[in-house]
């Protein structure tokens, strides 16, 4: 039995093929969210050539911020519930996420059977997510998938104080301007990424494994300080975008089987 | 006022005269002269009611603005002249009213005299200092110490009934009459019945399903917060319970349109703003309200006459426990009204509320094992507030209580 995960986020749309709630068949990953042409994309590209047609899906569930767009979708579950159980999936270990995402960034405690036992969610700000990097990465003048690459490098960290993204943004600019090296600048960004994340992190209840996923987590650079400041093994999966897709998949395939 | 209400009509047709009746009473007042007083929404109405000056509640008069969405221009008014936007919303949008006098919900008339006691909120002194201070009026303080100890000590209560008599003499000096000691006594009976009646029928909320929906004791409140002196207030209450009761017996939930599936304990101050969306939201998911802080914090119960039992009465109310008194306080809540899940309101206005907000949850979900939920979001100020992150928030926190309960 075929079932298919998307999660439809804010800043990208991914989707996963999973046969018989095991085996992850096809995966995509488009960067654009919900609101633009990529969830369709999306879809297109699973079913183009694939070894699957539309037909052959025995339920689709949708999650992410956009989880109620999609018209083709059989049933929506909140992206918590769906990142605890695709990161069970892939890794069972784990019971401690941290999910950094495009507007959102959640700390989730998961329980043995891939269970939420508690979770903490950013406030109304976007200091500290997706976002906050890309724009940091846009005032830097480089693209966003070479910031991991330019704080491997950094030898003295600068300090970002400012948490709001308007305000670190005028920080970042005049750091530039004080002839400040782009990858200290760059270590210092991600520091204050994570010392935010760490904020919600730490009311969880803290227990290893500890996994961090969403896009962020393609970044090493912050891989790197939350493990330098949590200074124990964080994990990564090998599609970190995908996790919740793979928990909505999961879904669908438990509520096929219900029926 | 006791002719425009009777027995014949339902307890929500008494709520609607009496909240319109009051205000404009309260105007009319204004009008022939007579002294109105601004109070904070707990401090004792027994003193003003009994020396016959008209008291009107900013806290729930900017309630109604902001449920009517007209919080915005009154904010703005405020940061203009110079407010923090991260000070209390009610405390802004009323100090713009003073000066504007103008607002999307009834026209409250200007105060002779403001009263305040702090056993709600801290912000409240400088808050009504700066009404008294502009318009030039007395301000009325009952000063309520925090209780810091597991226990409400005797010292703190002997202070606050010494305070007592401070305000009988301050507004004997300001009404020129002797107090009323009779018509005191009728007042703290009318109170202290009026409390009972309000919790009486609130806490009907623990029958399952619920026959009232949290949200539509929103609307009672109004009632307990500004009649509290009054002999209308309890009759509307005890028709109110006499309209659950039946609904009880007849299996009848109060959410409309909804079978109740799950049951939540609303911790902290409605998000007014968005009063219908955080409703909707929970309706649609099968969520009834059953518990929140709400009908605790209006039952005032002493024995009329004891002013002891008063003063212990103002000084004990829920917002001035001890951290391990507002737990406790909780705990009896979510085990009384049998709530599945928790949702706390990261309310921005109120950095009382907030600052307990974690350690309690923790020590809720530790101790009694339910799932628990914050959001952003304000009392007042809509711009706090992400209709997308509530959804997210709410739609997790039923998927934990479905998986709690095997579903």
């Amino acid at each position: 039995m075929y079932t298919l995960g998307i999660d439809i986020g804010s800043a990208s749309s991914k989707a996963v093929l999973m046969e018989d709630g095991e085996k992850i068949r096809r995966h995509f990953v488009i960067q654009a969210g919900t609101g633009t042409s990529g969830p369709d994309k999306l879809l297109d590209l699973m079913f183009r050539d694939g070894p699957v047609s539309r037909d052959d899906i025995a339920r689709t569930v949708v999650t992410g911020y956009g989880r109620y767009s999609l018209e083709s979708a059989d049933g929506q579950i909140s992206e918590i519930s769906c990142q605890a159980k695709g990161i069970h999936h892939l890794l069972p270990g784990a019971r401690t996420v941290l999910d950094i995402g495009g507007q959102d960034v959640k700390a989730i405690s998961i329980g043995p059977r891939g269970n939420v036992l508690s979770f903490y969610m950013n406030d109304k700000c976007a200091a500290g997510t997706g976002r906050f990097i890309d724009t940091m990465a846009k005032v830097m003048e480089i693209d966003v998938s070479q910031m991991g690459d330019y704080d491997e490098k950094s030898e003295d960290p600068v300090t970002v104080s400012s948490t709001c993204t308007v305000f670190a943004e005028s920080e970042v600019i005049s750091l530039l301007s004080q002839k400040k090296n782009k990858e200290d600048i760059i270590r210092g960004l991600h520091r204050s990424v994570v010392s935010r994340a760490l904020g919600l992190m730490y009311r969880t209840s803290m227990e290893e494994d500890f996994v961090l996923t969403g896009g962020v987590a393609l970044n090493k650079g912050v891989l790197r300080a939350l493990k330098e400041e949590l200074d124990r093994p964080v994990y990564i999966t090998e599609e970190p975008q995908i996790s919740a897709a793979v928990g909505a998949a999961l879904f669908a395939w438990e509520q096929a089987n219900k029926k | 006022m006791g002719e425009i209400i009777n027995e014949s009509m339902t307890s929500r047709e008494m709520l609607d005269i009496l909240v319109s009746k009051n205000m404009e009473d309260a105007r009319q007042a204004k009008k022939d002269g007579k002294l109105v007083c601004w109070s904070s929404s707990i401090a004792p109405c027994e003193f003003c009611e009994t020396m016959g000056i008209y008291t009107v509640y900013p806290e729930n008069h900017v309630v109604g603005i902001a449920a009517r969405r007209g919080a915005p221009e009154l904010l703005e008014y405020a940061e203009r002249k110079g407010y923090a936007n991260d000070i209390c919303g009610y405390a802004r949008a009323n100090l713009a009213y003073m000066d504007v006098q103008k607002c999307v919900s009834e026209e409250m008339p200007l105060p002779d005299l403001v009263m305040y006691c702090n056993n709600i909120c801290e912000t409240l002194v400088k808050w009504y200092e700066n009404i008294a201070y502009t318009l030039n009026i007395p301000c009325l303080v009952i000063d309520v110490p925090f209780n810091h100890e597991d226990e409400i000590s005797q010292a703190n209560v002997d202070y606050v009934k010494k305070q007592f008599g401070t305000v009988i003499g301050q507004l004997e000096n300001i009404t020129g009459k002797p107090f009323d000691y009779d018509r005191f006594q009728e007042v703290m009976k009318i109170a202290s019945q009026n409390a009972n009646d309000w919790y009486d029928a609130t806490m009907l909320c623990s029958a399952v399903p619920s026959p009232l929906s949290g949200f539509d004791m929103f609307n009672y409140m109004a009632l307990i917060v500004c009649m509290r002196g009054r002999k209308e207030c309890g009759m509307t209450f005890r028709k109110l319970k006499e309209e659950l009761e039946g609904m009880i017996a007849r299996g009848e939930c109060g959410m409309k349109k909804a079978e109740e599936k799950y049951r939540i304990m609303w911790d902290g101050i409605a998000c007014w703003p968005y009063l219908s969306h955080t409703y909707k939201v929970l309706r649609d998911q099968g969520v009834n309200m059953t518990g929140s802080t709400y009908p605790s914090a209006w039952a005032l119960r002493y024995t009329p006459g004891n002013l002891e039992e008063m003063a212990r009465a103002y000084t004990g109310m829920g917002n001035n426990l001890s951290l391990k008194g507002q737990t406790d306080l909780r705990k009896g809540i979510i085990r009384d009204t049998k709530c599945d899940g928790v949702i706390m309101h990261m309310n921005r206005s109120c950095k009382m509320c907030d600052f307990l907000q974690h350690e309690i949850g923790q020590e809720l979900s530790s101790s009694l094992g339910v799932p628990i939920t914050t959001f952003d979001g304000d009392q007042a100020d809509p711009r706090n507030y992400s209709k997308a992150q509530y959804e997210t928030r709410i739609e997790a926190l039923v998927e934990m209580m479905a998986e709690q309960k095997g579903e």
